[in-house]
């Protein structure tokens, strides 16, 4: 399994504030890495440097062939091979569904707009969203908003998808229906990170788990981990979690 | 005191008004669009610039905006006679009125360009779109759409304030005005008529921008929000 991603002893600091110290791991093809963690623990920092949109003071990140801590890298390339969809769906709101998804295509990768329009309704219907292309996003609801976020970015082909909190917006129906659509993508063989709040989900589908804490890899395994913490740090969170989720059941 | 009007003293005047307003239409829609490219580059200058840039542009715009429009035409048409080019009349109103809603017109873009939130030029990176197209499809639209309204009255004030290139006898609808009114001794009847002229012309234009603005912005159009 060659590895899509590599981070090897990234740290970052936002002025004196140390958010990544020393973050390593490795996500392979087809992997699906969860990263979970306290709100501060680092975890979107993280995503955020896999897609360059942060930049490192030391360390390395190679994403899909590209060396990200290289003053030389082709953010444009990069962004070819790896999607992102973030937790506010980022749509564009004065285009249409089906022009949100084509824009990259078309004017990217100078697919014409026929061709561009077939594709916008293959990625569609892969979301179950086909009905809505013509709507516009002001009109969707959160979680048909973010499944669209989730088309637009497979258009483009990636080789690499980051979800940023995708689902933490949206209500649990809702959550569910954009967590099905992932589901479906990581059992087509997506490679996937996800920064995400959803343990049972990170337990169902993740190949492997990254626990963060501090800005450190504190714990990492298969999703079983969440059922047997090692570290007491692990063991609080996910007994945070799931007692807050006994209290919102109530 | 009882003054009687006598409207009919203008009436062999018709042609010539119509001339005044055919160039007032001419100067204000041919200043309405260069004065918006300008003051669009101005504002992507000035909320994305280098330092330079913005300095540039920022000295630019108070300039403009805290001069009287009257001494910038001016400044304009007798500066190009002292630098040795002859330039016709209306060709220095139009300079001076492109450069003079440029600055305005900066600032109102910049707003709408300040109020499209990053995460969307990130989101548009992120597909792999340079900066180029990010600006054409994902910035540009949306902040001139939210700020279409300003855009509107200033364009409505630029037609009126062309009005003071009669000043430098740009024969626009006010220089015909003048002259038809030394010819009649009728001035109040002359410029209730200019006046009533000016009112329909301000119509003309409101409407047209309400059109283009029903044309371009496709999403209020559909959606039925106001624009």
């Amino acid at each position: 399994m060659s590895a899509v991603v590599s981070l090897s002893n990234v740290h970052k600091q936002f002025g004196s504030l140390k958010v990544l110290d020393g973050v390593s791991f490795e996500v392979g093809r087809g992997e699906v890495a969860a990263i979970i963690g306290q709100s501060g623990s680092g975890k979107s920092t993280v995503l955020r440097c896999i897609n360059a949109l942060e930049t490192i003071q030391q360390g390395t990140i190679d994403v899909c062939g590209h060396a990200l801590h290289d003053a030389s890298l082709n953010r444009r390339a990069l962004h070819l091979d790896v999607g992102i969809v973030f937790q506010s769906y980022n749509l564009f709101p004065h285009l249409t569904v089906e022009q949100n998804i084509m824009l990259a295509p078309v004017s990217v990768k100078s697919i014409p707009k026929k061709q561009a329009r077939e594709l916008a309704r293959e990625v569609l219907t892969r979301v179950g969203m086909e009905a809505k292309a013509e709507n516009y996003p002001e009109q969707l609801s959160g979680g048909q908003q973010q499944r669209v976020a989730i088309a637009r970015s497979l258009a483009m082909s990636p080789k690499l998808m980051l979800f940023d909190e995708v689902t933490s917006a949206l209500d649990p129906q809702l959550t569910g229906e954009v967590l099905r659509v992932m589901e479906d993508l990581a059992r087509g063989g997506m490679t996937m990170i996800l920064v995400t709040h959803e343990m049972a989900f990170a337990r169902k589908v993740a190949s492997k788990v990254i626990y963060m804490h501090q800005g450190k890899v504190w714990e990492t395994g298969s999703g079983d981990m969440l059922d047997q913490p090692k570290t007491a740090e692990l063991r609080n969170f996910v007994g945070g979690v799931s007692h807050d989720r006994a209290e919102a059941s109530v | 005191m009882t003054y009687h009007f006598d409207f009919s003293a203008l009436l062999p005047y018709w042609p010539e008004f119509a001339r005044g307003i055919w160039l007032t239409l001419q100067l204000s829609a041919i200043s309405t669009v260069l004065g918006f490219v300008l003051g669009t580059l101005c504002a992507i200058g000035r909320a994305d610039g280098s330092r330079w840039v913005k300095w540039l542009v920022a000295i630019y715009v108070e300039a403009i905006r805290n001069t009287p429009l009257l001494v910038q035409v001016f400044i304009i048409y007798f500066g190009i006679a002292t630098l040795g080019l002859h330039v016709s009349a209306n060709l220095a109103a139009v300079i001076a009125l492109v450069i003079n809603v440029g600055a305005y017109t900066c600032e109102i873009v910049r707003a709408g360009i300040e109020s499209v939130h990053k995460s969307q030029i990130e989101a548009a990176e992120c597909l792999g779109l340079s900066r180029v197209q990010t600006y054409w499809h994902v910035v540009l639209r949306p902040a001139i759409e939210r700020v279409y309204p300003a855009v509107t009255s200033q364009y409505v004030l630029l037609m009126l304030a062309s009005s003071i290139t009669s000043q430098i006898s740009a024969e626009e609808l006010t220089a015909v005005a003048n002259r038809i009114q030394s010819d009649t001794f009728r001035a109040f009847e002359t410029y209730i008529v200019t006046g009533v002229l000016y009112l329909l012309l301000s119509l003309v234009v409101r409407i047209c921008l309400w059109l283009f603005g029903l044309a371009i912005f496709v999403r209020r159009r559909k959606l039925g929000t106001a624009i």
